[in-house]
């Protein structure tokens, strides 16, 4: 390395930014789901409607905020498909999950050849990104004051403690009156607005879209989640750490030393580590995955 | 529980008012898009099941979902969910190329066997990692078999990069398997057909899981397992030793899924390895109720799909994404039973 070593360091250190804005987003959306007892494989999907629709609207208006705008709206329309087939019909949650990833891979590859007429994928004009703020786009401040706002309303509000009372024990969140369904019903939408916002980034920053971009950002959003503890901040330090790795893998590339797909591997053979209790067990909600039912009167 | 016991008509309504109900969508779709849903419904059979090439195209799509729908299937029997269906696949492609150019002097009939046999080995081994970390640990195994398809597509691709393994030139792919090695395909059907003798050992494996779920005793206790884990530890029966039964048998599977598309379809191992059987499995598994007979007749209709679909993508100006979609769509109206169950059945009391 000929650079003096600090250039380097701030370099890297923006690099790890950039890398990991859209799984502070995804994570935090993870955060919600979860804590409210509702499993979000899909967050892969709702992040690659996010991309697709951000992307498109930024396109079709020439704007990207109304972009942004249009990303949290499908991200949360898609989590609506997910919450409605899970807490109103009782389906399983990993299924629908699973559904909703397939959605994205063919919908949006789909929806690109109806609107740009053949084509798999399609670029941004330079009208249709957003500015830069400094050295990064303004998603990237956006996201840490999603993570503060998830912390503070969680930890430190009524309907946050109502959200994590419904994913730790439903039935006693029921007798205290609380709706059960309603509340899992708003979190899964949330984490709807935030895995959209967070797809929304990649094309903002690529400057085009292309099909199933998101290529597992969502499913290292939920690692980063389970290695966060189900917290998160914890989520947003995983995530931190999780583009760290995968800024390091592209720094070194083509200078020799440890092969990049070590470093790509890093977050999800960290995980697997975590869940198996190596370095301090990851517990999640109590309830997740479980549905919920009242019990009939007489 | 895991919808085990549903027989006669409660097990095969619900499921066809799911398809029924993905039709309607799906016809919406098509006629957003200005087309007639008739149209393309009339593409997608002629294009499925229309002629012998067109047959043949729909079950060597079936194929690879026949080994990974059963590979869903038995894990869910046992009451696992194995989404690692994907990176079992790939570990097992890549054995299955790599034993395939490697080992020569053998007799087709050996290699073969060899090469499906160690396929299946690795990823019956792949599978039980997860299998093992929640045994041990309890673990949750979709997580950790999510994150293992991605240690394995990124495993793959390391190692198909590397001088020993890679052939040269820029793609990162490995040599074309010896003759000895290739599936034959069944071109007395049609002369460019890529079905080849895997769908043979897909329907044996069908067999061969219907007659260990259902007759012997190791299916018992994987059965009794899935179906109450705390009663069968009662009765004497190890959910540890049968969790990791399950999870080997369900890797063995994906891996000879992986087989079957190098040394019948592809006949080399290519990073990346065409993507999706995996998740598509759970979608068979789904549909089919995880039985195997179940899960030949859904893999067989989504090899349908995926034939037909691609005719649909070059005679009209649907992409053929839509089958993927109608896969999505398959599957969330399947999950979403209970209100069909209600809708069809009111009076019958149904637990979930």
């Amino acid at each position: 390395m000929t650079e003096p070593v600090a250039v380097f360091a701030l370099s890297l250190l923006a690099a790890t930014v950039r890398k990991s804005v859209p799984l502070i987003f995804a994570s935090t959306g993870g955060f919600f789901s979860e804590r409210s007892g509702v499993i979000n494989i899909g967050l892969e999907g709702m992040m690659l409607f996010g991309a697709f629709s951000g992307a498109l609207v930024a396109v079709l208006a020439h704007n990207p905020w109304l972009g942004l705008i249009g990303a949290a709206v499908v991200g949360a329309f898609i989590a609506c498909v997910h919450a409605l087939a899970t807490i109103t019909f009782r389906a399983n949650q990993i299924i629908s999950g699973v559904a909703v990833n397939l959605l994205a891979v063919g919908g949006t590859v789909f929806l690109t050849q109806v609107f740009m007429g053949g084509e798999r994928s399609f670029s941004l004009g330079p009208a249709d990104r957003l500015p830069m703020w400094g050295p990064f786009l303004p998603l990237a401040y956006l996201c840490f004051i999603c993570v503060a706002g998830a912390c503070i309303f969680a930890y430190y509000t009524v309907p946050g403690l109502r959200l994590r009372a419904v994913g730790e024990h439903p039935r006693a969140a029921d007798t205290q009156g609380i709706n059960v369904a309603r509340v899992r019903f708003a979190a899964v939408v949330m984490s709807g607005v935030l895995a959209g916002l967070g797809g929304a980034y990649l094309p903002y920053f690529s400057g085009s879209f292309a099909k199933n971009m998101t290529s597992g950002l969502g499913f290292i959003a939920l690692a980063a989640l389970i290695f966060g503890k189900w917290h998160p901040a914890g989520a947003m330090a995983a995530s931190l750490l999780f583009g760290f790795a995968d800024a390091l893998q592209e720094t070194l590339q083509g200078r020799g030393g440890l092969p990049p797909q070590v470093f790509q591997a890093i977050p999800y053979v960290l995980t697997v580590v975590a869940l198996a209790g190596v370095i301090g067990r990851s517990r999640p909600p109590a309830a997740l995955g479980r549905h919920y039912e009242r019990e009939s009167p007489g | 529980m895991r919808g085990e016991v549903r027989t006669g008509l409660a097990g095969v309504i619900p499921p066809l008012v799911a398809l029924a109900l993905a039709g309607i969508v799906s016809s919406v779709i098509v006629l957003l898009l200005g087309e007639s849903p008739l149209r393309i419904a009339e593409v997608m059979v002629t294009g499925s099941l229309g002629s012998l090439s067109s047959i043949a195209n729909t079950l060597e799509e079936a194929t690879p979902l026949i080994f990974t729908g059963l590979c869903v299937a038995i894990a869910m029997r046992s009451g696992l969910f194995n989404i690692g269906g994907e990176g079992q696949l790939v570990v097992g492609a890549f054995v299955a190329a790599w034993v395939g150019y490697r080992v020569g002097g053998l007799n087709p009939v050996m290699h073969i066997t060899l090469c499906v046999a160690l396929a299946g080995a690795a990823g019956a081994l792949w599978a039980l990692i997860p299998g093992i970390l929640k045994a041990r640990f309890g673990a949750h195994e979709v997580i950790n078999t999510i994150m293992l398809n991605y240690v394995a597509f990124i495993l793959a691709n390391f190692l198909v990069g590397l001088p020993y393994f890679k052939k040269p030139g820029q793609i990162p792919q490995t040599e074309d398997v010896l003759s000895s090695a290739l599936l034959p395909r069944m071109t007395f059907l049609y002369e460019y057909t890529r079905l080849n003798l895997g769908f043979v050992i897909a329907i044996a494996c069908v067999l061969i899981i219907y007659i260990l779920l259902e007759k012997t005793e190791v299916g018992f206790e994987i059965r009794s397992v899935g179906h109450n884990p705390l009663a069968s530890r009662a009765s004497g029966i190890s959910v540890v030793r049968n969790t990791l039964i399950a999870m080997a048998i369900s890797g063995f599977l994906a891996g000879m899924a992986g087989s079957e598309r190098v040394l019948g379809v592809h006949r080399h191992f290519i990073s990346p390895f065409p993507f999706g059987y995996g998740f598509a499995g759970i979608a068979v598994a789904l549909l089919g109720r995880n039985r195997p007979m179940g899960v030949l007749v859904s893999a067989v209709f989504f090899g349908a799909l995926a034939s037909g679909g691609a005719q649909v993508d070059i005679e009209t100006n649907v992409p053929r994404e839509l089958v993927t979609v109608i896969q999505a769509i398959v599957i969330i109206f399947v999950a979403c039973e209970y209100p069909i169950r209600k809708l069809v059945f009111p009076r019958r009391r149904t637990a979930t």
